[in-house]
């Protein structure tokens, strides 16, 4: 992983920065920003401006000025190939997958096993029949609670997540514990949302069957200690699942390396189509987990009273699946896989250090939440004081400056914060200094309409 | 930009009119839109059947805010029977602008929260009796805007509740 910076330290949160820097995998890229990782790839840096044209949507508008798009971590925009390619499926070779006995049908099948392929390229999992194609994170997560949880989870069982976690990594989990009675414990985030690993430790004593926690927050951007994580909830006999929706999109990201067993992502967020994403988890544990939903095609024999499930991962996909978007999310990998993941991280993070220097410089007043840029995505949190964030974002709007205003999904986060809501700009692989830029003046304007 | 944050609209969001609590409501109601946030808590003293004197507290965004300040101006010292047969179309017109459909949820929080608040009225309402505090019409501390000013209105709210904010 990329994410390491060894040797930062920030106030009364050292020791647990520091332990975290000694413990993660060797970092692919230095602490140095995009010349260094440049260095470590042997490639240039990554040209943002170059690849804007491979995204039709960036030469668009919005309110008559040119579409910023600052709310990648919501969406992101999807490149040329990517569009292509689901528009190709259904111009040329439309057809079930795993049954036509016919050239289209042959081609569809190849063409989503394909992309299964990528995926687990992308993500260097040990093999494609570990990746189950599922439509978003969110429903990752959902199986693993509903399958291995449980068949897992009993009562006064413990399961262990963040203060900082999506929905998406709560609800579940909430509603696995009332159902089989078991209880769920918290890791407290420090105020700039990094990870108290020093109660974590405490927790550990409790025994927990599973330690579910975020890769990167989508709200503050912190980038998590996942192998550390990962390592101290093994050594107490704890599974892990790793929210991984906003780091695939932005990190290297080695699911042997970071060891966690189950790690979920969502496609849309890497560039892929809405309603492709992926589960990714270790084989025996695919083996041993019963089906999610039931139906076809993840069925091997069918009697009137009992059938036998498929291999594994088409035990998990009962139903045609949406064979267009898991298509465009393998062309999505194979995209990041061609610009070079450490040169994206590395890129991000010279625009979070850009963006977090200029709006405290430019913007009088602006509110940052969230860690130091060496710690953090690229995601920006922020509040003007006296101004709504809803209010920011509209008038951002009429700049064609696109941000996110709300919760983001994370409303005990923001509780832990004294938040009632935050404003929110992130980053991808095409944002630039110039919309950071844009930012900054449609900011600055929301203050001089509010002022007074 | 001027169509949407005009200046009385933003007038109305720094000074909102009707900010505060009233000492003896006859009810009282606190809306929130969980998308955004926003919340706002609406009391009503009802004597004969007409709203005798209003209040709102609460916090949000300008639009959101806006409205209630708009909204509790037009419906005091009119009958309840009026003030319930008021639409979403009324309070966009009272506000003037255009409003995007994802603003909507904003405009028109405190008409929501306002037709909540007569309908937990009720039976106070049809007797038309004196005003007594219902047991559920105490603001709750958090609703209300930590930077307002946090006397409680007299009857009649003749001065608007101002927003003391800290600029």
């Amino acid at each position: 992983m990329t994410d390491t910076l060894p040797g930062t330290t920030v106030g009364a949160t050292a020791g647990v920065v520091g332990s975290t820097a000694t413990t993660r995998p060797a970092p692919v890229a230095g602490a140095a920003p995009a010349a260094g990782a440049a260095g470590a790839a042997g490639r240039a840096p990554l040209d943002p401006y170059a690849l804007r044209s491979d995204f039709p949507i960036l030469a668009t508008q919005a309110h008559g000025r040119p579409l910023v798009y600052l709310d990648s971590a919501a969406t992101s925009q999807k490149p040329r190939v990517v569009i292509e390619a689901v528009d190709t499926f259904y111009r040329e070779y439309n057809a079930n997958v795993h049954r036509g006995i016919y050239e289209i049908g042959e081609r569809a099948t190849a063409a989503y096993e394909g992309a299964r392929a990528s995926v687990a390229r992308f993500i260097n999992a040990p093999s494609a029949r570990e990746i189950v194609f599922v439509r978003n994170a969110t429903e990752a997560i959902n199986l693993v609670a509903a399958t291995w949880g449980r068949t897992t989870i009993g009562r006064g069982d413990v399961i262990v997540l963040t203060e900082m976690e999506h929905h998406a990594n709560l609800v579940p989990w909430q509603l696995l514990v009332q159902e089989k009675d078991g209880d769920l414990e918290f890791i407290p985030i420090t105020d700039d949302g990094l990870l108290r690993l020093d109660v974590f430790e405490v927790l550990l004593r409790l025994k927990p069957k599973l330690v579910a926690f975020t890769h990167v927050s989508n709200t503050l951007g912190t980038i998590t200690p996942v192998a550390e994580i990962t390592a101290l909830a093994h050594a107490a006999g704890a599974l892990v699942l790793v929210d991984g929706a906003q780091a695939v999109p932005h990190l290297p990201v080695d699911v042997q390396a970071l060891g966690a067993d189950f790690y979920a992502f969502s496609g849309h967020k890497m560039l892929g189509p809405t309603g492709s994403g992926a589960l990714w988890a270790r084989r025996e544990l695919l083996e041993a987990m019963p089906p999610y939903m039931a139906g076809g095609e993840m069925i091997r024999e069918v009697h009137l009273r009992r059938s036998e499930w498929n291999d594994v991962p088409w035990k998990f996909e009962a139903g045609t699946p949406d064979i267009a978007a898991a298509v465009g999310l393998g062309v999505a990998a194979e995209y990041l896989i061609g610009l070079g993941m450490d040169r994206v991280a590395a890129h991000e993070r010279e625009l979070v250090v850009y963006a977090l220097e200029t709006l405290r410089r430019e913007v009088p007043g602006i509110i940052l939440y969230g860690p130091p840029a060496g710690q953090r995505g690229g995601v920006i949190p922020f509040n003007l004081p006296d101004v709504h964030p809803h209010d920011v974002a509209q008038v951002l709007d009429r700049f064609g400056v696109a941000i996110r205003a709300g919760h983001h999904c994370t409303m005990p986060l923001h509780e832990r914060l004294d938040l009632v809501a935050t404003g929110r700009a992130s980053f991808s692989v095409y944002s630039t200094r110039e919309d950071v830029d844009a930012l900054v003046a449609g900011l600055r304007e929301a203050q001089r309409i509010f002022a007074g | 930009m001027d169509d949407l944050y005009r200046d009385y609209i933003l007038e109305h969001y720094r000074r909102p009119h009707n900010f505060g609590v009233l000492d003896h409501p006859t009810a009282s109601y606190e809306g929130a839109n969980p998308l955004c946030g926003d919340r706002i808590t609406i009391m009503l003293g009802v004597r004969d059947g007409v709203v005798a004197e209003v209040a709102f507290t609460g916090r949000g965004c300008a639009i959101s805010q806006a409205s209630a300040s708009l909204l509790t101006d037009e419906v005091r010292g009119k009958p309840v029977e009026e003030v319930a047969r008021l639409t979403p179309d009324d309070v966009l017109d009272l506000l003037g602008i255009e409003i995007s459909p994802a603003r909507l949820k904003c405009a028109l929080l405190s008409l929501d929260t306002l037709q909540h608040a007569l309908a937990d009225a009720g039976a106070g309402l049809v007797s038309g009796t004196e005003a007594a505090p219902a047991a559920d019409t105490a603001p709750a501390a958090g609703a209300a805007r930590p930077d307002a000013a946090p006397a409680a209105e007299p009857a009649g709210a003749a001065e608007p509740a101002r927003r003391e904010a800290a600029r």
